[in-house]
């Protein structure tokens, strides 16, 4: 192997996993530490690379198990004082029941979309949904993403989470109502 | 009779469970009078599905940058990396 393979690695697919990263961290620092963390890994690893998997597609399925690993210690970390759990899902419950009336009607007449996306870019469509996760909860961010995301099944985010079946399914109707309503709001402007 | 709030619970969470009889039924009889809900159901899926197939182009993200600065700093950390390797191999 040259020196310089992982240093083009980096050229190539540094910005596309540093995107990947940020979508899912939300922070710029964190997101550049994944991405090295990622190429340290794929160095050490470099000789199970198949050659039959896009290179693109190997790295990015190694800063998949960093995410994970991230998602984990997260959602094992004791809520801080200044943020405890029941607080966020307080603010959570408030803000889904805002799109309801008193007697469970929509406050706000929802919209059809149509084909309004096809006016998006790939670019433009990410930083739009990387924008409305950011309105939710970081918690419910990492929920909605493993699930609609990563297409994992329920029973396996719960026990990669450490949370209960009905847990997620709340978290997740109020995630859909918190994305539904941001992406409207984009789509339809 | 359900109302809104209870019908989108149940649109929710039929993405991610098997709904009952009871509540499939009850939900029909819902949809088939309110056309929000029979939109917030269209949504939802919608949103599934252009997630999942990258929206149109079918790929993951690309539109951030790495930094100048963070490059030079992962590209000095694989240098290491690297002849530790050969380092030890030798």
């Amino acid at each position: 192997m040259s020196i310089s393979e992982p240093e083009r690695w980096l050229e190539e697919h540094g910005s596309a996993l540093y995107s990947f990263a940020f979508l899912h961290v939300r922070d710029g620092h964190r997101a550049e530490d994944l991405v090295q963390e990622t190429l340290l890994a794929a160095l050490k690893a470099r000789e199970r690379f198949q050659g039959n998997a896009s290179l693109r597609t190997w790295l990015t399925g190694i800063l998949k198990h960093k995410i994970m690993d991230e998602f984990r210690r997260q959602s094992r970390e004791a809520p801080t004082p200044d943020s405890p759990e029941d607080a966020w899902d307080a603010a959570e419950a408030r803000r889904a029941a805002e799109n309801f009336t008193d007697s469970g009607r929509w406050s706000q007449p929802l919209t059809n979309w149509g084909d309004s996306e096809q006016n998006f870019s790939r670019d433009q469509f990410w930083s739009l949904i990387e924008q409305c996760l950011a309105a939710l909860s970081p918690r419910m961010a990492r929920l909605f993403v493993l699930r609609e995301l990563w297409e994992m099944e329920t029973e396996e985010v719960c026990k990669e989470m450490a949370i209960t079946p009905t847990n997620l399914w709340t978290t997740l109707h109020r995630a859909r109502l918190g994305m539904r309503q941001c992406l409207e709001k984009n789509l339809c402007a | 009779m359900l109302n809104c709030k209870d019908a989108s619970r149940l649109i929710s969470e039929g993405q991610d469970r098997k709904l009952s009889q009871r509540e499939k039924i009850g939900l029909r009889l819902h949809l088939w009078m309110c056309d929000s809900c029979r939109l917030f159901e269209k949504q939802v899926a919608h949103l599934r599905q252009a997630l999942r197939r990258g929206w149109s182009g079918g790929d993951l993200p690309t539109d951030k940058q790495l930094s100048e600065e963070a490059q030079e700093r992962i590209r000095k950390v694989l240098k290491e990396h690297s002849n530790d390797d050969s380092n030890s191999s030798t």
